[in-house]
Order: C-alpha cells, then sequence, then structure tokens
C-alpha cells in the first residue's frame, strides 16, 4: 500500500515537471488563438527555446540568463511570425509548418557548429529545487505542491495571472474581442494589429521558456528535436482546455501525467505499450473538437488574417 | 444655427473606383441630416470616412469649426461621432457591458469596473425609455435590442453627431416607430443625426435635410418637403415609375403546394411554424416579412437544403418534401439564391463555370465523367449575349462584374432552363435602380411564359406591386395571405410585427 | 478552366525568386559557419546529379514528395487543409507492409498492386477519418490532422516494438516485406524504383481530374464556397469525404513507396518529414501537376545532394531544413502580398475595359 502511494506520489511529482512546458506553451498559446491567431510553430519556436534556453545558460553560466535567452530568442521568432501573418497576411498555418522546419534546421546546424559533432553535450547550470518551508512538510501534497523546481512555480502562477488579464483587464477584454471580430474592435477604436503583434510576441516568448525548460529543467543539455511533439500537444491541451487558462492547466497536467508514465514505462525497459499513453492527448483533443466530450467554442476569426482598406 | 460638423471637399478613390467625389456635408445642432442613394452611391464611404475607419484622399472635416481629420477609429470616437453601422460591430460572445466599453479607457486602466459600467449603461438606457439588461450576451438579444445596444454604445461614448446606417432595414414598422421616438428625444438634447437610407419615404418623414448621392457624387441637398418624385429623379438620374405595369394573366393549374411545413433554424429552435399555400401557373406569390423571420428556412425547405420536421411540400401533385437538392432542382424547380454572393455564385471562378453550374451533369454539358468545356463556353456565351450581361468575356471571374450583372448571371442560369417554379429571394436587394427594373421585367416575362413564382422580400413596395397574392410571415408563422390591392401598407406593417389578418381592424 | 492552366509570369516568379533567395540565405550561414558555400554546393550538385545513382537517388527523394504533395493539392483544392500527410504515410505504409509481409506463393502481378492499393486505402481511411470529423462534427482539419499524425506514428512504433516487430532481432522493425511485393528497380546502379512512375500516373490523374471531370468542377466549387454548392444541388459533404479519401490514399502511396520500394521493412519513424515537406512541395509547385513535378525533384535534389554536402564539405545536412523553411515562407509571403497587388491592380483594368463605372463595390 506504501509502495503504491509512493509511486503515486512520484508520478505526480513527475507530473507536475513534465506538465510545466506544456502549460508555458499552452498559456502562451491562449494568448494568440485568444487574438484569432493559431500558430503551430510554437512546436519550432519551443525547440528555438530549448537551444536559446540551454545556449544561453552555457555562455553566462547561469540558468536564469539562459531562460531569459530562451524568452528574447521566442519572442523575436514570435515577431517574425507576427510579421509574415500580420503585416503581410501571409497563411498561419502554412507559416508555422515552416517555422517547424526552420526551427529543426537552425537548432541541429547551431547545435553542431557551437557544440561541436560527436561530442557529449557541455553539462550546463539547470533550474534548481525550491522547497517552501513548513508547506514542503505536509504529508503527501508537500512535497508535491512544494517542493518543485522554480520554474514549475512560475508556470502556476501564470495560471491565475492569465484568467485575471482576460477576464478583469481591458487588455484582456480587447484580445477577445480581436480574436472574435477584429472589424468590430476596429470600430470600438481597438487597434487590431497592435494586440495581435504583442499577443504573438508575448506566447512566443512563453513558448521559448517553454522550450528552455526542457533543456535545462528537465534535463540539462540540449538534444536534437527534444521538444517531440510538445508544442503540438500545448496547442491540445489549448482546445481540450477550450481557450481557457484553468482548463489549459487541467489538460497540461492530465496530458503531463500521461507522459510521466510513458517514461516510466519505457525507464523500466517493461514490455507495456507506452504509446497509447502518448496518443491519449491527441485522441482527447479530437474527441473535444468533435463535440463528443463537451463543447470547446474557438474563437471565431482563428486563423483569418484582418484585412483593413484605407 | 451652429455647425455641429462640415465636411468639405471630401474625396475617397477606391482602387478602380472614386467612391465619393468632391462631397460636401454639413450637419446642424438638433437636426436630421439625411444621406439618401442607391446602393453604392457612396453613402457609407463618406460615413466610414467620417468614423476614422477610411481616411479620404482629399478634403477637410471640421468638427464645430475646427479642422479635425480623423486617423483611426478611436479618434473620430473621440471627437464625438458615433456610428451605427448596418452590420452591427458587436461582439456576440461578449456581454452587453463588455461591447460597449470595449475600446474605451477604464479609470483604473487597465481594471475594468464593471459594475460602474452596467450602473452607468442602465443610466442611458432609463433615459432613453430603453430596456436593456447590461450583463446579457449579446448572441442573446433580438435584432432590434442589438441594435439599442449599438446606439448605447455610441451615446455612452459621449457621441454628439449619431450615424445611423440603414438602421430600418431590420426593424418591424412598430419598431421603426420606437427608432424615431427615440431620435426624437436625441435631438432635443441638441445632438445631431445622420440618417443613412435609400427609402424615399422614410427619409422624408424623419429628415430636416436631405442631401442625395449618386455614383459616388452629391447632387444636392433640399429641404424634407421635397416631393418624392424629385428625390427619386435625384437619386437615380432619370425619371422613376413607381408602379409596375403587369398584365392580367389567369392563373393555371397547382404548382406548388405547402401544408403545414414545421423546421427548425441552425440554431434548433422552431423557425417554420405550421406554413401552408400554394403557388399556381402563371402567379407571383410573395411572402414579406422582416428579415429573419423564417423566409430563409422556408425556401430552403422548399429546394430540399434543409429538412422538414413535418408537413409536405408538393410540386405539380408530386410529393417532393425532404428529397434530395438535385432531385428537386431536375424536376424544374429554379432558385435564385437569398444572397449572391454568398450562395449563388462563386465569386473567383468564371462566369462559365458559374453559368454550368446548373447543367454540367447533362449532355451536352458533359460526356460521361468528363466535361465539354467548348460546347460550356459557347453556351455561356449565347446566354451572356441573351441577358445583355456586361463582360469582357466569358472567362471573366464573377467577382469582376458589378452586383447588376452578377444577378442576370444568376437570372440566365436560372431561368433558360425554363423552370416550372422559381424561387426569387430577394432578388432585388443591394441592386441599383436599373438593375431592379430589369428583375423585375424578367419575373414577369417568367409570369407571362406561365411559370409559378414564389417571391420573398422585405421591401414592402415592391413585394404589394409585384405579387398578385401574398402571405406575410412573421416567427414562422403565416400572419394571414391577402391580395396587394385589396390591403393597405399600414395593415401590411401591423402584420409584420405579428398582428394576425383576422385581428386587423 | 482551372486555375492551374492560366499560366502567370507574376506566379512563377514567386517560386523561382524564392528559391534563390533562399539559397543565397543558405550559403550566407555557410559562410558563417566559417565553410565555404560553393565547396558546399557544388557537393551538394555532385550529390543531387553527379552521377546515376545521384541522379537516382534525386528520383527516389522526389517519388514521394509527389504523393505527400499531392495529398496536400486535393485537399486545399476542395477547401481543406490537410496537414496530415505524415500520418496518412505512415497508415498506408502499415498496411502496405501488412499485405506485404503476407500471402507468400502470390504472384508478383497481383501482390505488389494489392501492397499498393492496401496503402491507398490505409492512408485514405485516415483521411476519410478527418473529413468525418468534418462534416459530421464540424472539427476543424488543421487541428485533427495534426493531432492524427502523431496517434499513426505512435501506432507504428507500437507495431514495431510490439505486434509486428520482426522476431528474434532487438530492432524495432518488421519482418521483410516478400520478394514479390517489392517495387522493381528500373535504373541499375541506383536505388530508382517503379515507385515513380506511379508518381507520374498520380500527377497526370490529378490534372485531369480537375480539368476534365464533372467530380473536380464539383470539387473546386466546394473548395470554394460550399454553400453554392449545396445551392446547386451538389453534395458537398460527400465530395469532402470522397477527395480526403483521394488525398489520404495519395499520400498512403508515399508510405508505399518507401517501404516497399527502398526500406524492405517497415522501421519506426520511417518518413523523414515527406509530408511536412509535401505542403512545401505544393506551395512552390503552385498546386499544379506540372509544378509539383518540378518542385518535387528539386527538393529531391536538395535530400539527395543534402547527404553529400555533409560528407565533402561538412556542412550538416539540416542546412537543407533551413533552406526548406525559407523558401516556404518566402513563397507564402511572397503569394500573400502579390495577391493582395493582383487585387487592386484588377480594379484598375477593370475601369478602362468598361465603359460605364462599376460602383456596387465600396460603399
Amino acid at each position: 500500500m506504501e509502495n503504491i502511494l509512493n509511486l503515486i506520489q512520484n508520478l505526480l511529482i513527475a507530473d507536475f515537471r513534465t506538465a510545466t512546458p506544456i502549460l508555458l506553451a499552452g498559456i502562451g498559446l491562449i494568448y494568440m488563438y485568444r487574438a484569432g491567431i493559431v500558430n503551430i510553430g510554437v512546436e519550432g519556436t519551443m525547440l528555438i527555446g530549448a537551444f536559446a534556453g540551454s545556449y544561453g545558460a552555457y555562455i553566462f553560466n547561469n540558468v536564469w540568463m539562459g531562460i531569459l535567452v530562451a524568452g528574447i530568442v521566442g519572442g523575436i521568432v514570435g515577431a517574425i511570425f507576427a510579421f509574415l501573418i500580420i503585416t503581410i497576411k501571409a497563411d498561419q498555418i502554412v507559416t508555422g509548418v515552416a517555422i517547424n522546419i526552420l526551427a529543426i534546421g537552425l537548432t541541429t546546424t547551431l547545435n553542431r557548429i557551437l557544440f561541436g559533432v560527436n561530442t557529449s553535450p557541455p553539462e550546463i547550470p539547470s533550474i534548481g529545487k525550491i522547497s517552501l518551508p513548513y508547506l514542503s512538510e505536509i504529508p503527501f501534497i508537500g512535497r508535491l505542491l512544494f517542493n518543485q523546481l522554480s520554474m514549475v512555480y512560475l508556470a502556476l502562477l501564470l495560471v491565475p495571472i492569465t484568467y485575471y488579464i482576460f477576464y478583469k483587464t481591458t487588455i484582456g477584454l480587447k484580445i477577445r474581442a480581436v480574436g472574435d471580430h477584429p472589424k468590430a474592435a476596429d470600430t470600438a477604436g481597438v487597434n487590431v494589429f497592435k494586440v495581435r503583434y504583442w499577443t504573438t510576441i508575448f506566447g512566443s516568448m512563453l513558448a521559448g521558456i517553454g522550450g528552455a525548460f526542457l533543456s535545462t529543467g528537465i534535463l540539462s543539455f540540449f538534444t536534437e528535436d527534444m521538444v517531440a511533439g510538445r508544442g503540438f500537444i500545448a496547442l491540445a491541451a489549448v482546445i481540450f482546455g477550450n481557450w481557457n487558462p484553468w482548463g489549459v492547466l487541467g489538460a497540461s497536467l492530465l496530458f503531463g501525467f500521461g507522459d510521466a508514465i510513458q517514461i516510466r514505462i519505457q525507464a523500466m525497459g517493461s514490455n507495456i505499450p507506452y504509446q497509447f499513453l502518448i496518443m491519449v492527448p491527441y485522441l482527447l483533443t479530437i474527441t473535444a473538437l468533435a463535440g463528443l466530450v463537451g463543447k470547446v467554442n474557438p474563437p471565431k476569426a482563428s486563423a483569418e488574417p484582418y484585412i483593413k482598406e484605407e | 444655427m451652429s455647425k455641429l460638423l462640415e465636411m468639405k471637399n471630401i474625396t475617397k478613390r477606391f482602387p478602380g473606383v472614386i467612391a465619393n467625389d468632391n462631397i460636401n456635408f454639413s450637419l446642424e445642432k438638433g437636426n436630421v441630416h439625411s444621406l439618401l442613394g442607391e446602393n453604392g452611391a457612396g453613402k457609407s464611404t463618406l460615413m466610414s470616412v467620417l468614423s476614422g475607419l477610411y481616411k479620404q484622399d482629399e478634403g477637410e472635416i471640421y468638427i464645430k469649426g475646427e479642422k479635425n481629420n480623423f486617423k483611426s477609429p478611436n479618434d473620430a470616437i473621440k471627437n464625438g461621432i458615433g456610428m451605427v453601422y448596418q452590420h452591427f460591430m458587436l461582439i456576440p460572445r461578449l456581454t452587453v457591458i463588455e461591447n460597449i466599453i470595449l475600446g474605451i479607457k477604464q479609470e483604473k486602466e487597465p481594471l475594468i469596473n464593471e459594475k460602474k459600467a452596467a450602473r452607468e449603461i442602465q443610466e442611458i438606457a432609463d433615459k432613453y425609455g430603453m430596456d436593456i439588461d447590461p450583463y446579457a450576451k449579446v448572441w442573446q438579444l433580438s435584432v432590434g435590442e442589438q441594435q439599442r445596444v449599438e446606439i448605447i454604445k455610441a451615446l455612452y461614448r459621449g457621441a454628439e453627431i449619431l450615424i445611423l446606417d440603414e438602421p430600418t432595414a431590420v426593424l418591424t414598422p412598430q419598431e421603426i416607430e420606437e427608432l424615431f421616438n427615440m431620435v426624437e428625444q436625441l435631438l432635443k438634447e441638441d445632438k445631431g443625426i445622420i440618417f443613412i437610407s435609400h427609402k424615399i419615404e422614410e427619409v422624408r418623414n424623419i429628415s430636416d435635410k436631405i442631401t442625395v448621392l449618386r455614383e459616388g457624387k452629391k447632387i444636392g441637398t433640399v429641404d424634407a418637403t421635397a416631393k418624392k418624385k424629385k428625390l427619386a429623379q435625384m437619386m437615380v438620374g432619370r425619371e422613376v415609375v413607381f408602379t409596375v405595369d403587369k398584365d392580367n394573366v389567369s392563373f393555371g393549374k397547382e404548382v406548388l403546394k405547402l401544408e403545414n411545413i414545421e423546421a427548425q433554424n441552425n440554431k434548433g429552435l422552431k423557425a417554420i411554424d405550421k406554413v401552408s399555400f400554394e403557388v399556381h401557373k402563371g402567379e407571383i406569390y410573395g411572402i414579406a416579412g422582416v428579415d429573419g423571420n423564417g423566409q430563409s428556412e422556408l425556401i430552403e425547405v422548399i429546394a430540399g437544403l434543409r429538412k422538414a420536421d413535418n408537413g409536405s411540400v408538393k410540386f405539380l401533385n408530386e410529393d417532393i418534401t425532404n428529397q434530395e437538392p438535385r432531385s428537386i432542382l431536375r424536376k424544374g424547380v429554379a432558385h435564385i439564391p437569398e444572397d449572391r454572393q454568398v450562395c449563388g455564385l462563386v465569386m473567383d471562378m468564371d462566369i462559365k463555370e458559374n453559368m454550368v453550374m446548373q447543367d454540367y451533369h447533362e449532355a451536352p454539358h458533359c460526356n460521361g465523367s468528363f466535361l465539354d468545356w467548348n460546347y460550356i463556353s459557347k453556351h455561356t456565351n449565347d446566354l451572356i449575349n441573351q441577358y445583355n450581361i456586361k463582360a469582357p468575356s466569358e472567362k471573366e471571374e464573377a467577382r469582376n462584374l458589378s452586383g447588376g450583372n452578377q444577378q442576370k448571371l444568376i437570372l440566365a442560369r436560372e431561368l433558360h432552363r425554363e423552370p416550372e417554379l422559381l424561387l426569387a429571394m430577394h432578388p432585388t436587394r443591394g441592386l441599383d435602380v436599373g438593375a431592379i427594373e430589369y428583375v423585375h421585367e424578367k419575373l414577369l416575362e417568367a409570369r407571362k411564359e406561365g411559370r409559378a413564382i414564389l417571391f420573398v422580400s422585405t421591401e414592402l413596395d415592391e413585394i404589394m406591386n409585384i405579387s398578385d397574392r401574398m402571405a406575410v410571415i412573421y416567427e414562422g408563422k403565416i400572419m394571414g395571405e391577402v391580395k396587394p390591392e385589396e390591403v393597405t401598407k399600414e395593415e401590411v406593417g401591423l402584420m409584420m410585427a405579428g398582428t394576425k389578418k383576422e385581428e386587423l381592424k | 478552366m482551372p486555375a492551374d492552366t492560366k499560366i502567370d509570369i507574376k506566379k512563377i516568379a514567386i517560386p523561382i525568386f524564392s528559391v534563390l533567395v533562399s539559397f543565397i540565405l543558405g550559403g550566407i550561414i555557410i559562410k558563417m559557419m566559417g565553410l565555404s558555400p560553393s565547396t558546399a554546393f557544388k557537393a551538394l550538385m555532385q550529390g543531387g546529379i553527379g552521377n546515376i545513382n545521384a541522379l537516382g537517388e534525386t528520383f527516389v527523394k522526389a517519388t514521394p514528395l509527389v504523393f505527400t504533395a499531392l495529398s496536400y493539392a486535393f485537399a486545399y483544392k476542395a477547401g481543406l487543409i490537410n496537414i496530415g500527410a505524415e500520418g496518412q504515410l505512415y497508415m498506408g505504409g502499415f498496411l502496405a507492409t501488412l499485405v506485404g509481409t503476407n500471402f507468400q506463393g502470390l504472384p508478383m502481378y497481383i501482390h505488389l498492386p494489392l501492397a499498393i492499393i492496401a496503402a491507398f486505402i490505409g492512408g485514405g481511411l485516415w483521411g476519410l477519418v478527418v473529413a468525418w470529423l468534418k462534416v459530421r462534427f464540424n472539427a476543424n482539419e488543421i487541428i485533427t490532422t495534426v493531432m492524427l499524425n502523431y496517434i499513426a506514428m505512435n501506432w507504428i512504433s507500437y507495431l514495431v516494438t510490439g505486434p509486428m516487430k520482426a522476431p528474434p532481432g532487438n530492432y524495432p522493425q518488421s519482418k521483410d516485406i516478400l520478394s514479390t511485393a517489392l517495387l522493381p528497380n528500373i535504373l541499375p546502379g541506383s536505388r530508382l524504383h517503379l515507385g515513380l512512375l506511379l508518381a507520374v500516373l498520380m500527377l497526370i490523374f490529378y490534372y485531369i481530374f480537375f480539368k476534365k471531370t464533372k467530380t473536380g468542377y464539383e470539387t473546386r466549387i466546394v473548395g470554394r464556397n460550399r454553400k453554392a454548392a449545396d445551392y446547386a444541388g451538389m453534395k458537398s459533404k460527400k465530395l469532402s469525404l470522397l477527395i480526403m479519401f483521394i488525398a489520404g490514399g495519395v499520400a498512403g502511396l508515399a508510405g508505399a513507396s518507401e517501404i516497399l520500394g527502398i526500406q524492405g521493412r517497415m522501421i519506426e519513424g520511417f518518413s523523414p518529414g515527406y509530408g511536412f515537406d509535401g505542403i512545401a512541395v505544393a506551395l512552390l509547385g503552385l498546386n499544379s501537376s506540372f509544378g509539383i513535378g518540378l518542385s518535387a525533384i528539386f527538393f529531391g535534389f536538395l535530400r539527395s545532394g543534402g547527404n553529400m554536402m555533409q560528407m565533402l564539405a561538412q556542412v550538416p545536412v539540416s542546412v537543407i531544413s533551413i533552406i526548406t523553411g525559407l523558401v516556404i515562407i518566402f513563397v507564402i509571403a511572397g503569394q500573400a502580398i502579390s495577391n493582395n497587388r493582383i487585387a487592386g491592380l484588377q480594379k484598375i483594368i477593370d475601369l478602362f475595359k468598361r465603359s460605364e463605372p462599376n460602383n456596387g463595390k465600396h460603399s
């Protein structure tokens, strides 16, 4: 009995960790998606963030500098994406696909140039744990919730903040309006382009940081293609979470839990087909989209450019 | 009197079109100044310039004597311009409060004080006798209520000049009355109203002054006492005949018979409730009513595009209820859809590809699974000549045609098939007078040839002129069946607002 | 006429320009690495068209790209964005393997076509799921195709580590395909196989389908205005289902061509992203059959030359991905820019064409 409880506790601790990059990118995606931008380039943005984070941490020998670099580089990728889809009005989906292909090429190439081929990756500083006094001594949930990597707390904190921004401030109101009916927002005096630019840049920064958590939090080095679909899972989490920060938190934890179990199964070398666990987020998202579990309600102007006649 | 607004020598060009050509317009406190003109005359463009959505290429705007050219909608709002768009600029998912405060700087920016906003909205609503729940989501509101939200939105932003763009198009006669009362009240507070419309009668009722636009040019400004005939002439550029000459044609056999039809709309609510009527050979049967009272659903049921939950549709005594659209069309039904650009044409395909949409699956347009494009081109060219469609060739994309020529393309496509029944839904909507006359002519020609025509329109004058018999529809129910010459417009107006024929008088 | 028969110089200029700029940028990146762009590009040429083997390899890589690009293009014409060719490719490969590793004793002229048809059905059904979710539940196909990609990849991963794993080895791969189901070599001295012919046939089919057939015409109408199609009595939902079946099926053929023509067995992750590169191929080829053929050869050339570039010039093969990504971005941006301009130009041209002023578009 004790063993099972222990196992569950360990899995849940791991869950918070595996869920964090999904949550960070997912929150980033909410900002974009709610403003009408479907960025399937988050996968690539995360990968670039993962590389930038590890390289930044390596150069400055400080993990937080790495995170900062990842955020900035993610923001730059977001700005480029924003320019292409907002100013030039290129197709969002195809541009996203291009960013993903570009990201694989860029990170792999840079990794080989900067860290060299055939050498084992250098150890870089990584994110440490913060144990909250007293709270972490609470049985079971203490170790679970209050003895985590510092980035986990930050990611969790973003959930209520984002919720508050969306529903209690004019910033959130503008974002929601722009994503549903950009022309109405424009006539009401909202600068549609500005809102879309900033949500894309800010959201991509979070995606970059989410990626950096993979290379500086979960692992402490960069490996090629280390994001491995987590950007798409984040997208899935946003849809499954019905574009709501709390929903996305729930979805991230759910999807992260599958991931945590899967890693454990693979590590044990067990024969249990872990692949089905990996499929779960995707299957759930499809059923959610089809309206089979609850009803999702995407922003009306998703993936549509705003063309203003002047 | 002091001038609230002066627009001087406004010119606005779009690629290939001069939408506003050197237009002057002014508005005084406590006045209604109307903009009268056909679709495409440049009324909405002029007002979009005033509301900051477009930038004029030439000319100046003066607000209370001060030069003020707006750079953005926000700029215009700050200067007291409030625009109520014909297609409401409201976000259905948001609440009334959220829609109204959107884009306004809050006291504790960026924090929203919802309670305060609700109170202020309620105050405005009470003041003008409007009933509105600030916490309701906009999608839950009726069209009339949404219009009120738009007006409150403009007033909340301190509008002193209120622009109403075709505000009556979606309202019942009674709702129009309420709107006009509200306008009276606004005028008492020295606000200025700009009223945009293409309906002469209405404009004469409400205005102090009327400016007529035609093809982007200002034709003149006159007092509201101007004669209807004169206004029409200014608007169209020639004399207009208000009545349609109809030959007396005797009805033939029954072509279409509806019995107790019931159907739902896209939201799953009942849209058609026990509708029954019949249309005869050589008869134009009108369906009058305010938009959104089930007309679309009704036509879709007949055409097989929407499932009837109950009742039957008979075509030439054959039950065609809930058959596939293709099989209904092939029996001899033609359809002029309600919105030519949305469901009538494929805008980025060329004329011949649009022309053959009903015929392509039958020889000689095709040969087995393959299309005969040579034949189709030839056939299309014949129809282009026959229906006088102005286009350089059959390879011109539909989007490059004017509205009138787009509608001619649809008329050609549907009428050349010599249908027994023609479903004509808003066939003149958004057209200029010349094109409207052409459509009427074609409808009457078809009637003479013995076709049965089901004609849906929201324009009371038009439908009473054209129809042999007509039914008035309200919330999916038929309020009564009348002969146009036996009723007054007022009576039909009451029926459009939900009074049953038996309850009249 | 279908849009792809209208040859427009401006349209063709964009892809050519995009390729040039991407190469220049690629060269700059190589230079920044401290390597020689000219050596790298020489090696690229050598690896792409230097000899029979290299040339064959270029077409070997082009073959699956033709299929996946056609998959994107088919769906695109029906107004659907199919990001799911990768998954459809895997499902096609799965059924091809199932047929190809069984039925010992069948003659080749039955076994091979059977395996190919199986691949088409496998990919087709995977595409059909997308269309069904779309027409039945209105589920956005962009998202469902992305999700189904990962489901398919993990399904294959499960199969080759589990039920279809070749005994007794430790490698995650299936049994060998029986020789009667292998696509025969058609160019001695290279790996080029009969799949190329199949790709050419599919290009011709695509051309005829949209240019000449009733169903192709209906599809284009559904793709541009579903409502108008319904009003004209076309069955838009059935058409969506049909087209996504074809689109998925064609992508499935890419799986067959890889497994029956190159690998000889099913391996975990046997596609190096052909499904996604197919989008680039279709874009660069302007969704026309001829263009897709050309741009598939171009990307095939990049892939086969890229390996040589890594060997001879020490330039990582991943530079090719950078160039691919850049090409897509430039093409899509160029098209977006020119579309906006063309719309403006068109209106001016109209004014001169017609004597009467063209009102009614802006009011």
